[in-house]
């Protein structure tokens, strides 16, 4: 799936994420959470995972994290490239 | 014993917080609303939350039953909802708006090729129809009877209520809706569930309104608020005179069993096989819930 435009999904609210994501040669994936040193590792790996399963390879990704479960930054991350490559949904893929 | 289904409390599907920690209510069913609770431009997102949160099974390990009321078909979210849910492994699927069988078998045609093409068991996913209009409740017979994955039918009040050009006060207005709702559960075989009560102050209202829908016969209720939880249960639960006259019951009847007796009395009276289904019934609510708090 391509980036095509800029799209966010999800909220500051806690326990859950914001995440923006633009077109950007080159994936780049910026992190700001509150658990940073505990969790930073983890919240990248989810959001990796998430992006490569969609086959996502270029865009510039950045996530506010306000303590979110993994199955919060799955469902955020997946809206939010949604939103930005307006591809039909390939349910297989997503689940 | 047969599932309980006292309590299933609504949980709206965008707000992460609370879908990440309700657990910890334990509630008897939890109903995930990717509908009335889920502004239009939110649905794409709530629908993957709610599923994502379903994949990682934190309400299942609990035993706690997951519902999820899904937008109506005839709109342009409900069968991505449908395609969602069941995909992520959802318990039972709410149709709101129900006013006809015709509706049940579009929703079991959608669920029986998702269920096929992802190989999950056909006829696992299972339906409550929720009835919401003078339509519905009329035709609440046949939409119970519709369709072997139906546990349940839910009277939902706010629609209805506008339908008949009245509102909500002293249960009145609701009288005919209930007792048709209930009859056609019991005609089914399957579950009855009455309207929120959306005043989440008023526990005075609410218990008297528990009293009124469990002695009609209802097996629970719709919740708006995690704290009707606790009372509902409460009044749900035997008291302690009923559990020890229904010990007495079970052990009179397998003393005559023991004996031979075709016939068995306790305390002068007869004791026949729904008596002593219903007294084992007691004894194993009792078991689960305790006994009546007096308050």
């Amino acid at each position: 799936m391509k980036i095509i435009k800029s799209a966010i999904s999800g909220t500051l609210e806690s326990s859950d994420l914001l995440v923006k994501i633009e077109p950007n040669h080159g994936l780049e994936i910026v992190i700001n959470s509150d658990v940073n040193k505990q969790f930073g590792q983890q919240i990248r790996l989810v959001v990796e995972e998430t992006l490569n399963r969609l086959n996502i390879t270029d865009g510039l990704i950045i996530i506010d994290d306000k303590g979110a479960l993994d199955c919060v930054i799955k469902a955020r991350v997946q809206s939010a490239v949604l939103r930005a490559t307006e591809a039909a949904i390939n349910w297989s893929q997503i689940l | 014993m047969k599932k309980l289904r006292r309590s299933m409390l609504f949980l709206p599907g965008a707000n992460a917080a609370m879908l990440s920690t309700s657990f910890v209510y334990k509630p008897d069913s939890i109903m995930f609303d990717l509908e009335d609770a889920v502004s239009v431009k939110e649905k794409d997102s709530a629908r993957l939350l709610v599923a994502q949160t379903l994949k990682l099974g934190i309400y299942q390990q609990q035993g706690i039953e997951t519902v999820v009321r899904i937008n109506a078909l005839d709109t342009p979210f409900g069968l991505d909802d449908l395609e969602a849910v069941v995909r992520a492994g959802i318990e039972v699927v709410r149709l709101p708006m129900t006013h006809s069988e015709d509706q049940v078998h579009e929703l079991e045609n959608h669920i029986e090729r998702i269920e096929k093409e992802i190989g999950r068991p056909v006829g696992s996913t299972k339906i409550i129809a929720a009835i919401e209009s003078a339509l519905g409740v009329v035709n609440a017979i046949s939409i119970a009877k519709s369709s072997p994955r139906m546990i349940g039918v839910a009277l939902a009040a706010f629609d209805y209520l506008v339908d008949m050009q009245t509102e909500r006060g002293d249960g009145t207005e609701l009288f005919y809706a209930r007792c048709a709702v209930l009859h056609a559960a019991r005609v089914a075989k399957i579950d009855a569930f009455d309207v929120v009560y959306s005043n989440i102050n008023d526990d005075e209202g609410f218990l008297r309104e528990v009293k009124l829908i469990k002695q009609l016969g209802f097996n629970g209720k719709s919740l708006v608020n995690p704290r009707q939880i606790e009372l509902l249960h409460n009044a749900y639960a035997p008291t302690h005179k009923e559990v020890e006259q229904a010990k007495q019951i079970v052990a009179a009847a397998e003393e005559g069993e023991r004996q031979g007796l075709g016939v068995v009395s306790l305390n002068g009276k007869m004791i026949d096989g729904p008596i002593i289904t219903r007294a084992r019934t007691i004894i194993e609510l009792a078991q689960i819930s305790g006994t009546r708090q007096e308050y």
